[in-house]
């Protein structure tokens, strides 16, 4: 059978009354691009926020690699290689892009003492190498925080890969990117999953850029999973189609 | 060790001191829970943490006891400590507050603690380092054949305390001031955009807060004392209530703060009156600790 | 910041300023040398609050704990400590010149390290905090050190502790304290420059930065803020251990765990050098130390108010510093690059503010 990363069996979690997710299932596959879509409100961001282990989930299993990780904390889940990006898109802002990328190395690798080593050349190489990659080599030295929206997504995506995961969570990743960047970015994160090897599980809602990239899609509505299936599958199905446009 | 030892075994054989005890403490309880709420106001609306809560406590107590020196029925120290405190409430709120709500938390804090210092130290010069009180003067209640006695000013406290926090709810609850300070309290933007004015709506919330404390001030000087530096037991004692019940938790809140009296009053008895500042303290660590491993178990921080 | 070590200059000019003052100023010796005391309460205090955004109101905490835990050691390696620091003693106790240095000695190396493991003991109690909460915290465990120190009658109580007095002229006293302390301040400099250029350096900055997104990307945050806690705290513990023999008498609230003076001083100094910036601390202790001592006797009693005052209006007027502000109207000069202003990318509007998290 395929070979699942991730597997989500009926998780459930909810924020006092509310039930922000009510017995997702959904798997991903390893090596593959992997769609979450699903209108306003749906539970998308609770769900990647419940694998990631930015909180405990109310029942339910979620495995990693075959490991059940979702009593496990945010940041050994990031040490597992499964890491996420940011709706609000987050960087280091005081500090430079080159700095950004150095202190994103994997850390699972780092012993105690490793603490208080110098940059070593391989790694501002590597850090280089990935900027030129997202195209940001030229601002490679200027604060973080003076980067344009557009350039910091680009930042957060290449400090991502420069961590080396197994599979990234991206969340809206085309959000607010001026529409002829994001040609761009699609490829590069076509190119990041081909050449790297990196699964990818992408909550989007600009349907042309996740139809194109996924393999797999998944689509929640009301906290519950409505349908599931390839791109073509999904853009015909009704219930898919209403959920969008508020049938129900 | 051994008069602690001894002190427990009184507790344990004579049940009747527990019930004076824990009198003692419901009635100071309620002055602590009286300016407890007021600080929980001022963090609620406005995320001001008040580091010198108890120093304009402070301040009030030693307006009652200055116009029970001028021969002044000690009484009258709480109307006009609440006014005198109203205004320098305006004035710190004008010079300073204004300035760091919007900026991070740290810096409201430090700026309170400064103020915090200059108060301390103020009275310090006015009043000189010795304790006060201000007795009004009133009799004793004798109860259980002698084994419990009642002040009856600590009584009259209780009753005041009582009084103004209905009073302060029931404004809160329905006059137009209040509901404007309860909804800026949940949302400022909202509040902002349905035409309130949140800047008077904080101005007032910290005034209203400083005279809260002026009143709590002049019952405290009646009922226990004023020292200038006794302001910053208190303002860790608050502190700790606040954090405890949640600030936006005001029955919590109040339950807290007599919880606190009680406490404290077990506490001075069976440790000695030397350690009040340690055990306070020491209680603080214990709720911060405990907020941890509640936030813990959501995977986060206390913030 | 990313030099490993200070320029050469720099460092002949320290050494310099070192060397010199007490020859240049010889009444001044001790102010100088407590300069060099707020120089490294000012660097420890930024490792964290400036370089890692974690505000500790509670710093002096091991100040005053290796303050004590020297006395201790000088005093129990010849003599019970009990019997030294009960108020009922009568015989007067000498320490022999041998014994005196052996014991600061150790001594200091003793507080360091009592302090370094007090700061990982104490780092579950506060790193669970955030923002204000860390810094109520922090003063608590302060206060806690000074009120147990007061009620703990082995080591005196509130009564305090006599120092051994030091074996020689009062000349050689104090110039043995101020090179002690200008050594102190010397290492601590020399060693947070390469501090702050190694991978700790970036990590604590980061956790500054955003602290979820670097947990996101699996840093260890724990051991990070662990560790810079612990280090404040051992060069907090050895400056104690000097200042406690150089002062020669030491009790809790006041000398040992001055919450209101020494430990606010700190932010003081810091805030008005500039937070997060290496010699940011360094100008603001000077600025503030100086001025300080010029004008305290002009207060007659006030001194503390107007302290007060000084805390408020630095914390409203002038929050980012001396340093900062010059680092803002010259960035180029610090090695700051800053991207030209651009036209924002045209699909978000100016006013879109990011949705929460967990809004979907």
């Amino acid at each position: 059978m395929t070979d699942a990363i991730i597997e989500l069996v009926n998780v459930n979690k909810s924020f006092g009354g509310v039930i922000a997710n009510r017995d997702v299932s959904l798997t991903v596959e390893r090596g593959a691009i992997t769609g979450l879509i699903g209108p306003n409100g749906s539970g998308k961001t609770t769900l990647f926020n419940s694998i990631v282990g930015y909180h405990p989930i109310d029942s339910g299993t979620i495995r990693f690699e075959g490991r059940e990780i979702s009593q496990l904390r945010v940041q050994e889940i990031a040490r597992l290689g499964l890491l996420r990006t940011f709706q609000t898109t987050r960087i280091y802002g005081k500090m430079s892009c080159v700095q950004n990328m150095q202190i994103s190395i994997p850390h699972r690798k780092a012993a105690f003492f490793d603490m208080f080593a110098y940059e070593r050349a391989g790694v501002i190489e590597r850090a280089e190498h990935l900027l030129a990659f997202v195209g940001l080599y030229e601002k490679r030295f200027l604060r973080a925080g003076s980067l344009s929206f557009g350039q910091q997504k680009l930042l957060e995506f290449a400090m991502a890969l420069m961590n080396e995961p197994t599979v990234l969570l991206l969340d809206e990743p085309t959000a607010g990117i001026n529409p002829t960047l994001i040609n761009g970015l699609i490829d590069r994160l076509k190119r990041a999953n081909a050449e790297f090897g990196i699964t990818m599980l992408i909550i989007e809602h600009n349907m042309r850029v996740i139809m194109n990239m996924a393999s797999k899609i998944y689509c929640l509505a009301h906290g519950e999973m409505l349908a599931a299936g390839e791109p073509d599958e999904i853009q015909r199905n009704q219930n898919v189609i209403d959920a969008y446009l508020g049938a129900h | 060790m051994q008069q602690v030892l001894g002190n427990i075994s009184v507790l344990a054989t004579m049940p009747i001191f527990n019930l004076g005890l824990l009198i003692d403490g419901l009635l100071i309880g309620s002055i602590f829970a009286l300016a407890a709420y007021g600080l929980a106001l001022v963090w609620g609306v406005m995320n001001v943490k008040n580091l010198a809560q108890g120093d304009f406590i402070m301040i009030g107590g030693y307006i009652t006891w200055s116009l029970g020196r001028l021969g002044f029925n000690p009484l009258i120290g709480v109307p006009v400590a609440m006014v005198v405190l109203w205004v320098l409430g305006w004035v710190l709120y004008r010079t300073v507050i204004s300035k760091v709500i919007a900026r991070d938390l740290f810096t409201s804090l430090l700026a309170t603690f400064g103020i915090a210092i200059v108060i301390q130290q103020g009275l310090n010069l006015a009043f000189g380092p010795d304790t006060q009180s201000a007795h009004a003067d009133l009799p004793t209640l004798s109860l259980a054949g002698g084994l419990i006695t009642i002040a009856t000013t600590r009584i009259l406290g209780f009753v005041s305390a009582i009084l103004l926090a209905v009073a302060v709810v029931l404004f809160m609850r329905k006059s137009r001031m209040g509901q404007a300070i309860r909804a800026t309290a949940q949302d400022s933007r909202a509040a902002r955009v349905l035409g309130i004015d949140t800047e008077k709506v904080y101005s007032f919330t910290f005034c209203l807060n400083a005279a809260i404390c002026g009143a709590a001030g002049a019952l405290v000087a009646m009922v226990w004392n004023v020292q200038p530096f006794l302001g910053t037991t208190y303002s860790i004692r608050l502190f700790v209530i606040v954090t405890a019940a949640g600030f936006g938790n005001l029955p919590g809140v109040i339950a807290a703060g007599f919880g606190m009296g009680v406490f404290e009053q077990f506490g001075g008895f069976v440790l000695g009156a030397e350690f009040q500042q340690a055990l306070i303290v020491l209680l603080l660590l214990m709720v911060l600790a405990v907020r941890q491993l509640q936030q813990l178990r959501i995977r986060q921080a206390v913030q | 910041m990313s030099r490993t070590s200070l320029h050469p200059i720099t460092i002949g000019l320290l050494l310099l300023a070192g060397v010199a003052a007490p020859l240049l100023f010889p009444a001044y010796t001790n102010q100088i040398a407590v300069l060099w005391l707020m120089i490294v309460f000012a660097s420890t205090w930024d490792i964290l609050g400036g370089q890692m955004g974690y505000n500790s109101l509670g710093n002096i905490f091991f100040f005053g704990a290796g303050m004590y835990t020297s006395a201790v050691v000088q005093i129990g390696l010849f003599y019970d400590v009990g019997m030294y620091t009960s108020g009922a003693r009568t015989t007067h106790i000498v320490f022999t010149t041998a014994q005196y240095f052996t014991g600061f000695a150790l001594g200091m190396m003793a507080a360091g390290v009592a302090a370094a493991l007090l700061a990982l003991a104490t780092s579950w109690i506060v790193f669970g905090l955030r923002g204000p909460y860390f810094a109520i915290g922090t003063l608590g465990v302060a206060v806690a050190g000074a009120e147990l120190i007061a009620s703990w009658e082995w080591v005196g109580a509130a009564g305090g502790i006599s120092m051994p007095v030091f074996p020689g002229a009062p000349e050689v006293q104090k110039l043995f304290f101020y090179f002690l302390l200008f050594g102190l301040a010397f290492v601590v400099l020399v060693f947070l420059r390469w501090l702050y250029s190694t991978n700790f350096g970036l990590a604590i900055n980061a956790i500054r930065d955003d602290e979820e997104k670097a947990e996101a990307m699996g840093l260890y945050t724990g051991r990070y803020k662990r560790t810079a806690w612990a280090i404040s705290a051992f060069f907090l513990g050895i400056a104690g251990a000097i200042f406690g023999n150089m002062t020669g008498f030491i009790e809790p609230r006041d000398i040992a765990f001055p919450t209101t003076t020494f430990n606010i001083f700190m932010i003081l100094m810091v805030l008005l050098g500039g937070k997060g910036t290496f010699w940011g601390p360094v100008v603001g202790a000077v600025v503030f130390h100086v001025i300080k001592e010029v004008t305290w006797t002009y207060f007659l009693g006030w001194q503390f108010v107007a302290l007060g005052l000084l805390i408020v209006i630095i914390v409203v007027y002038f929050q980012q510093g001396i340093v900062g502000w010059l680092m803002e109207k010259y960035p180029e000069r610090f090695g700051i690059r800053v991207a030209p202003k651009e036209k924002q990318d045209l699909a978000r509007p100016a006013s879109l503010s990011p949705q929460p998290e967990g809004a979907e």
